[in-house]
């Protein structure tokens, strides 16, 4: 191959194609292998009447199983809850980390303490999170229900009512809320280390501009900060949401989906109906409930942020 | 340069943000040490130690669970995935930014799309898969399936990464004589360290919190991670064992926090190629 092809970076030599081809073949052979494979799989299992003792894939019961589960009284609840928890935990922590980036992209004394402090809850595996929590919230030894019990907020005669304790995860909304707390505390930091890379390249001289122009704070931030900030803030956004839709741990491991099926979750419905309940096709349709709602809403991001984008290369 | 008001704000902001992330880990420490009589007395002040601290819970988590299992089981899982995912997204990562043409540098798109399909909805068929190859109940069944969550974030970030540098260095190189894996290897891949070092932490952070493949797919106290055998050991029914379950999640958290918070700004700079946000768009 000729060094002037080579060099002239635009035709690519048939010998640079097949080294791509060679390094991309594992990946996409093992994304295929164990996502897209087990992907079909699913929507096959979703239409048969496969079960843990049968789990062959033979008795075509055709869209039976999704029949079934929609009229289940579970399903509206699971669904519901799914999307709230989703939208709320993505809201506060997209507002919360774009604060605390505004914050960290600053210098100050002690910051790598503070790094290392704020990073706490990211480094924590979800099922140990979400057991601090239940902890953190317990029905009778909570602390912060005996902290609102000694600012008179809690217990006989206060404005949070009668009784000595919230009994957090026994309830339909208080239930939900720790669930969206608990979601929030643990991505915050990888959502603010996401949008502190998109905060940290935004120029310096437009901020100095914008001072020399006497623009204040609220004024900087919502001109200019918010603005340059927008498609990070929607890489954060899929993140985000996407960990916590697909996640069970933390109800499976707080409300266990209840009182009844007040705290469901699709994730976790999917699985007790699957594994524990062992109707593998009826969980694999649970399951699939997941795709549309989870593609609508990658698409309404990606065109949002294609749309920031392609304004941002106008003249 | 700040007025007073505002620094006010901004260390008031500090000072919120830091209690919010760390007033669960404090509860978690003082509840580890507490004894029995102590802990379970709605009438102490539940933040004091009103008996002697006591270390009882924490040597029980050593010497009556298998909590040590636990931890070398995610470690090694752990350490493998990382390897694995290296192995399969760094290349794949610059396959795409350089040799495959322009789609190639657009797939940030694709790749957000084999993301769109979470464990919640691979769990029952991939189960029946590892049954299959018989890697049911030990850790191979993790270590085989968690690439397919760390891959496709780490090829992205490195995607972003390699198209930011500028390919005069590798063009350079070739026109020296090197094979276009000599410029890859040679040029590409040590200027690409910071987002590697951000992969490495990210998945291994990935690995180990998961949850729900490894509560699925193992079930043999042996082969448990942290994540699905703390809960699984030290929740018996109703009984919880809060003080070793405490210990237990302090122990993982606070070495790694610290390891975490020490490379903050290197994970910072990992999404900060030219990219980050460019990228997700088609």
């Amino acid at each position: 191959m000729s060094e002037a092809e080579a060099s002239s970076g635009v035709g690519l030599g048939d010998r640079d194609h097949l080294l791509g081809w060679l390094m991309l073949a594992p990946s996409l052979i093992y994304i295929a292998a164990l996502v897209g494979l087990p992907f079909f799989l699913a929507i096959a299992l979703s239409v048969t009447s496969a079960t843990v003792g049968d789990p062959s894939i033979h008795g075509f019961v055709g869209l039976g199983n999704f029949v079934q589960v929609l009229h289940e009284s579970a399903f509206p609840l699971a669904l519901r809850n799914s999307v709230i928890v989703t939208l709320a935990t993505l809201i506060l922590t997209l507002v919360l980390a774009t604060a605390e980036s505004e914050l960290l992209v600053r210098d100050f004394r002690g910051k790598r303490l503070l790094q290392i402090l704020l990073i706490l809850p990211w480094a924590m595996p979800v099922s140990l999170a979400a057991i601090d929590w239940l902890w953190l919230l317990d029905s009778e030894f909570s602390p912060v229900d005996w902290l609102l019990r000694h600012m008179h907020l809690l217990g006989p005669g206060s404005p949070l009512g009668p009784a000595n304790h919230l009994y957090y995860y026994g309830k339909e909304w208080l239930g939900l809320g720790a669930i969206v707390m608990i979601n929030v505390w643990r991505l915050l930091p990888f959502a603010t280390i996401i949008v502190l890379a998109g905060r940290t390249s935004i120029p310096r001289d437009i901020f100095e501009q914008a001072q020399v122009d006497g623009a204040g704070f609220f004024r900087t931030l919502f001109s200019i900060t918010l603005p340059a900030l927008l498609p990070i803030l929607m890489v954060a956004s899929m993140f985000t949401a996407l960990l916590v839709f697909g996640d069970m741990a933390v109800t499976a491991l707080t409300t266990r989906g209840g009182p009844g099926y007040a705290t469901q979750v699709l994730p976790y419905w999917a699985y007790l109906k699957g594994i524990d309940g062992g109707a593998l096709s009826e969980g694999a349709a649970v399951a699939l409930f997941m795709f549309p709602v989870l593609l609508v809403g990658a698409i309404l991001a990606l065109r949002m942020a294609y749309r920031t984008d392609s304004q941002g290369d106008q003249p | 340069m700040m007025p007073v008001l505002r620094r006010l704000g901004f260390y008031l902001g500090l000072l919120l943000f830091t209690l919010f992330a760390v007033f669960p880990i404090v509860w978690m420490v003082i509840t580890a040490f507490k004894q029995d009589a102590d802990l379970y007395d709605v009438a102490n002040n539940p933040f004091l130690y009103n008996l002697p601290p006591t270390l009882k819970h924490v040597t029980f988590l050593f010497t009556g669970t298998n909590y040590s299992v636990f931890l070398w089981n995610s470690l090694f899982i752990g350490i493998l995935v990382v390897v694995i995912t290296l192995l399969l997204a760094v290349p794949a990562a610059y396959s795409l930014s350089r040799l495959v043409g322009h789609w190639g540098e657009r797939s940030g798109i694709a790749i957000f799309l084999v993301y769109l399909i979470p464990p919640t909805l691979l769990f029952i068929p991939l189960y029946q898969i590892v049954t299959f190859l018989r890697a049911a109940n030990t850790v191979w069944a993790l270590v085989l399936v968690y690439p397919t969550i760390t891959v496709p974030f780490c090829t992205w970030l490195l995607l972003g990464f390699f198209k930011s540098l500028p390919r005069e260095l590798e063009e350079a190189a070739l026109i020296d004589g090197c094979s276009r894996w000599q410029a890859f290897v040679r040029v590409a891949l040590p200027l690409s360290l910071p987002g590697i070092a951000t992969c490495i932490v990210f998945a291994f952070a990935l690995s180990l919190s998961d949850y729900i493949y490894a509560t699925v797919f193992v079930s043999s106290t042996a082969s448990h991670t942290v994540s699905a055998g703390v809960p699984t050991e030290l929740i018996r029914g109703d009984i919880y064992y809060w003080q070793s379950l405490m210990a237990a999640a302090a122990i993982v958290t606070i070495p790694l926090a610290v390891a975490y918070g020490l490379l903050f700004d290197r994970l910072v700079k990992g999404f900060q190629s030219d990219s980050a946000g460019s990228e997700a768009t088609p």
